[in-house]
């Protein structure tokens, strides 16, 4: 599943119902549907807030994916401004918005729901976040 | 996301119904502190009970209201949180500065315990 959709802070809940609804078939529990919608919201907010300023005019892109076993792949693309030092961003309570109330702990909301998150960045090109959830669906076979 | 507010003495309860995320903190933040400041109120309790979902930006917002309402000598309680929004919460250290509570009365029992306990004091040392 592809969407794209403009960096406008209401498409965040559009794009976190789309993830969650594509990933459905796979009878997610509520827990995991929440821990994926939580991911999603994060990533693209980074890229609404932090990779285009909130300019709507600029295109994020959500990109969702179901491997066999129940495995989901989802990855939030930007053309913004690309992040500096990656390491650093992904540091619990690191943040560089100074005007209003940021708590800094996207990528620790990130990574203590999704099994594995990736980010590739280049300043001045954008950012990818690529994060991976195994589904528990043993139950249902 | 909206909310309704309620007041007892100078103590604002805000519910927040629905979905909070970046998009929908700014109004959150902007409504809580006029109606704090319209009505003059000392402490806040943020009811959590119809949060549907939250992500990190919840945090911003109840930390950036324990900041104003402590400068002014009040009090911050989170009560009604789910197990997801306490997790969430859990992660940034919020509960090592804001009181959790199980629901909106035991908060305000709290708060109405210590109004007790002030005014006793004051009294003694008189």
């Amino acid at each position: 599943m592809k969407l794209q959709f403009s960096a406008r802070a209401e498409n965040e809940a559009f794009a976190r119902s789309a993830a969650a609804a594509f990933v459905a078939c796979l009878d997610p529990t509520i827990e995991e549907l929440t821990e994926i919608k939580t991911g999603v919201s994060e990533a693209v907010s980074n890229s609404i807030i932090h990779g285009y300023g909130e300019n709507p005019n600029e295109m994020v892109t959500l990109e969702c994916r179901i491997r066999a076993g129940g495995k989901v792949v989802i990855t939030v693309r930007d053309e913004g401004v690309g992040i500096e030092d990656v390491e650093k961003a992904r540091e619990p309570m690191f943040t560089t918005g100074k005007t209003e109330e940021r708590s800094g702990m996207g990528f620790t909301v990130m990574e203590s729901f999704m099994d594995k998150v990736e980010v590739v960045s280049r300043t001045g090109e954008g950012t990818a976040v690529t994060m991976t959830k195994q589904l528990d669906i043993s139950y249902g076979l | 996301m909206h909310l309704n507010f309620q007041m007892t003495d100078d103590i604002l309860i805000a519910s927040a119904v629905g979905e909070l995320d970046h998009h929908s903190a700014g109004t959150v933040r902007t409504e809580i502190d006029e109606t704090m400041d319209a009505f003059q109120c000392r402490h806040l309790i943020f009811d959590f009970e119809k949060v549907t979902f939250m992500d990190s930006s919840g945090i911003g917002v109840v930390l950036g209201r324990y900041n104003k309402v402590t400068k002014k000598g009040g009090r911050v309680f989170l009560a009604s949180c789910s197990e997801f929004v306490e997790k969430i919460l859990y992660m940034a250290g919020i509960f090592s500065i804001v009181d959790k509570q199980k629901n909106v009365e035991d908060a305000i029992c709290l708060l109405n315990g210590q109004k007790q306990m002030e005014m006793e004091v004051s009294a003694s040392g008189e």
